[in-house]
């Protein structure tokens, strides 16, 4: 069921005064305790801080990430999906402070249960309360599932359904029906992609739940470049075999022909995405148009499913101007097409995963001229099967300095070499490779596709071996103890 | 004059989930080093399997893939049967290895019947096979994949394994078997996918199929570079394949 005017999250939950919500409570209040003292800890020894102390709260006390969420009188949105989580989390973070909310979220892209429990208890004060109205929380596929169980979320958005870590989810069929399992548990509402054609049905199955839709605008669905892989229903699988000029052209699409269109308009679509930056949406209180710093259509269906989100948390429609001025100052998230200066110039770092992920990321962030550097681990965060790299097209790197590293290094030149790319550089451990990296390649744009253990290694050689320079103050991440800068603008 | 073979890639929209278009990529590349010129036709249900083709390639998909592509696999079952008695190799991986089987019965307990052309048996059960493998074969050596499969394949005694796995679950992650192998038709559970990591595979099957079409098999070519043969400007793949392999040997 699909409205246009939900008139959700403008209530307050009630407050329980029973012993459940005070052991609740407790258990919050000693996990706040707790985890700060681990993070400060963990911070004394040279750690990043990042999991641990979420780690030692999920196991010391299990009820405190129900126990601190509990007090939120606007309850939990949780944004999950294959690709665009952190993005969207940031944006709909952003877009909720700029109406008016505090907001406690999870922003370093840690989206296991532990990351969000870690999260939560750096944001509580020592008492054990958030000082907040909403969390926006992003979460992975099997953590979503975990969390609900545990607490359950006022509204849920599900961005997508593609081919991913196939050595952990299997296939996207199992993953769809994970995600629809969590839908359920929402008490309000959910936000599903209708372009997605995993997600879409869901959109008529769940009697209980208020369903905003977002989505591409039928004028902008032809021009929205899309990876094959990503169009089917089944998910994958029409790699185009660009460097063999001998096959017969096949059916590779550069538009959208698997996905059956929508029935009805989501209620935010996407209007526009111009290279230039110039992003337009249509939204129920009107037309929501930025210049803004986010590359790729990809981005633009991740506002869109902030703003769906955003329409859905307060329940009446806000000011385009303002959600617009939002999405202006909105700067790419953790690892996703961050600006780095160092030495003077600009490297781009952008977190890759899956075909899908990557081959949009090409498209974004590719360009031609410049240098690249593809750095692919294999532990268990990046996906220990590399076969994914075998459905992404990288013949546009073709005309550039690539380099290439991590554990599997070897597997990202082999399949560069079918591609027929020449590979100038192989270094499999990722701080030299990033050294190398950025001295052979002065004066020229840089650009570096990382999976999630690489890109953590990749911020600390910048971080720990460059001058990096803070090209805009407002936008330093403090990452490991050195102040990386993004935002250098387009 | 360029000789040309012709490739049929079985099922590329719902059977390649697992970078399986490597393969495909594998075997062109290995013709056009050879000399030849490649066509390639993507066979996907209701679409023609020409009877002149040289090679085919198949690979796993969801079940619900294979549910999609089995109707239309049982009516080629005849044709594929016969241009496999008549010595046209043929790599089925995962979901199709198992189709070509006798029957499969999927996690959901569907009982799927296949075209019988490997003698094997195949049962999903409970907890996936995934990880790296190792596999010693007596033709092609030490082979490297990547699997990850709910399928339990067994045997027949008309069926040769491939490979004798060394690390990693095989066929069933009990009788040591890898793959299965009747006449030029070769089925396995290996991703990564298998043939660009195993060139010694991808050689045999290529050679095959141009034996089988002109007799002979050119050591290298003559002649002008076949259409789409890879640039000579570019090292090619041959100096990543070693590397590649011997990250994924240290993998457990």
């Amino acid at each position: 069921m699909t409205t246009d005017h939900p008139p959700a999250f403008c209530e307050p939950s009630p407050t329980s005064g029973s012993a459940h919500r005070r052991a609740d409570r407790a258990a919050a209040l000693v996990a706040s305790v707790l985890g700060k003292g681990v993070r400060w800890g963990t911070r004394l020894l040279g750690g990043s801080g990042s999991t641990l102390p979420g780690l030692v709260v999920e196991r010391l006390v299990p009820r405190a990430v129900p126990g601190l969420l509990a007090q939120l009188p606007r309850g939990v949105v949780l944004v999950t999906g294959t690709n665009g989580k952190t993005t969207t989390t940031m944006l709909l973070t952003a877009l909720l402070r700029d109406q008016g909310l505090r907001v406690a979220t999870n922003p370093t892209g840690s989206n296991f249960v532990r990351g969000v429990a870690s999260a939560l208890v750096d944001q509580a004060d020592l008492t054990g309360r958030l000082r907040a109205d909403v969390a926006v929380l992003e979460l992975d596929e099997a953590h979503a599932a975990r969390f609900v169980a545990l607490v359950r979320p006022r509204c849920v958005v599900l961005l997508n359904v593609v081919r991913d870590q196939l050595d952990r989810f299997a296939e996207t069929d199992g993953v769809a029906d994970l995600l629809a399992g969590v839908a359920r548990r929402a008490t309000e509402a959910v936000v599903l992609n209708v372009d997605d054609p995993h997600l879409r049905p869901l959109a008529g199955s769940l009697p209980e739940q208020r369903v905003t839709t977002f989505g591409a605008a039928p004028s902008w669905r032809s021009s929205l470049p899309v990876d094959p892989t990503c169009a089917t229903a089944t998910g994958p699988s029409l790699p185009s075999l660009p460097a063999l000029p001998a096959l017969p052209t096949p059916a590779a699409p550069s538009v959208l022909p698997a996905r059956p269109a929508p029935t009805s308009r989501p209620t935010v679509a996407v209007e526009r995405c111009a290279p230039d930056g110039r992003v337009t949406f249509a939204v129920p209180g009107g037309l929501v148009e930025a210049r803004w710093r986010l590359a790729g259509a990809h981005n633009a269906l991740n506002a869109a499913a902030a703003l769906a989100a955003t329409h859905a948390v307060l329940g009446s429609a806000p000011d385009p101007r303002t959600l617009a001025a939002t999405l202006a100052a909105a700067r790419p998230a953790f690892g996703r097409g961050e600006r780095f200066v160092v030495d003077g110039e600009p490297v781009e770092i952008v977190l890759v995963k899956n075909p899908c992920g990557f081959q949009a990321a090409l498209g974004a962030h590719g360009g031609p001229g410049g240098a690249t550097l593809v750095a692919v681990n294999d532990a268990y965060a990046d996906s220990k099967d590399t076969s994914w790299l075998w459905d992404v097209d990288f013949s546009g790197l073709r005309d550039q300095a690539v380099h290439v590293s991590g554990s599997r290094a070897d597997d990202v030149a082999l399949r560069l070499a079918y591609d027929d790319v020449p590979v100038s550089c192989a270094v499999n451990d990722v701080p030299d490779a990033v050294r190398a990296f950025v001295d052979r390649n002065r004066h020229v744009p840089k650009r570096v596709f990382c999976t999630y253990t690489a890109m953590l290694e990749v911020r600390s050689a910048l971080g720990a071996t460059r001058r990096v320079e803070a090209a805009q103050p407002a936008a330093v991440h403090p990452v490991d103890g050195a102040r990386l800068v993004e935002g250098v603008g387009r | 004059m360029s000789r040309t073979v012709r490739v049929a890639w079985l099922y590329p929209t719902d059977m390649s989930t697992y970078g399986d278009a490597g393969n495909v990529r594998a075997v062109v590349r290995r013709f056009a080093e050879l000399g030849l010129s490649v066509v390639v036709d993507r066979c996907d249900p209701g679409t023609e399997l020409r009877d002149d083709v040289d090679l085919l390639v198949g690979g796993g998909g969801q079940d619900s893939g294979q549910g999609k592509v089995h109707e239309d696999l049982l009516g080629r079952g005849p044709l594929l049967t016969e241009l496999a008695l008549d010595g046209v190799p043929m790599l089925m991986v995962c979901g199709l290895f198992q189709l070509f089987g006798h029957r499969t019965v999927t996690a959901a307990g569907e009982d799927l019947p296949g075209i019988g052309l490997l003698d094997v048996h195949t049962r999903a059960e409970p907890g996936r096979l995934v990880g790296t493998v190792r596999a010693r074969s007596d033709r092609f050596g030490l082979l490297v994949g990547y699997e990850n499969h709910s399928g339990r394949t067994v045997l027949g005694p008309a069926a040769t394994p491939l490979a004798r796995v060394e690390h990693g679950g095989g066929n069933n992650g009990h009788d040591g078997t890898e793959g299965a192998v009747v006449h030029h038709v070769v089925g396995t559970y290996l991703h990564g996918p298998v043939l660009p990591l195993n060139p010694a595979l991808t050689d045999a099957l290529v050679r095959q199929a141009v034996r089988r079409r002109y007799g002979n098999v050119p050591d290298r070519p003559d002649g002008p570079p076949a259409p789409g043969a890879p640039d000579p400007a570019v090292p090619g793949v041959s100096p990543w394949v070693e590397r590649a392999r011997a990250a994924a040997l240290v993998r457990r």
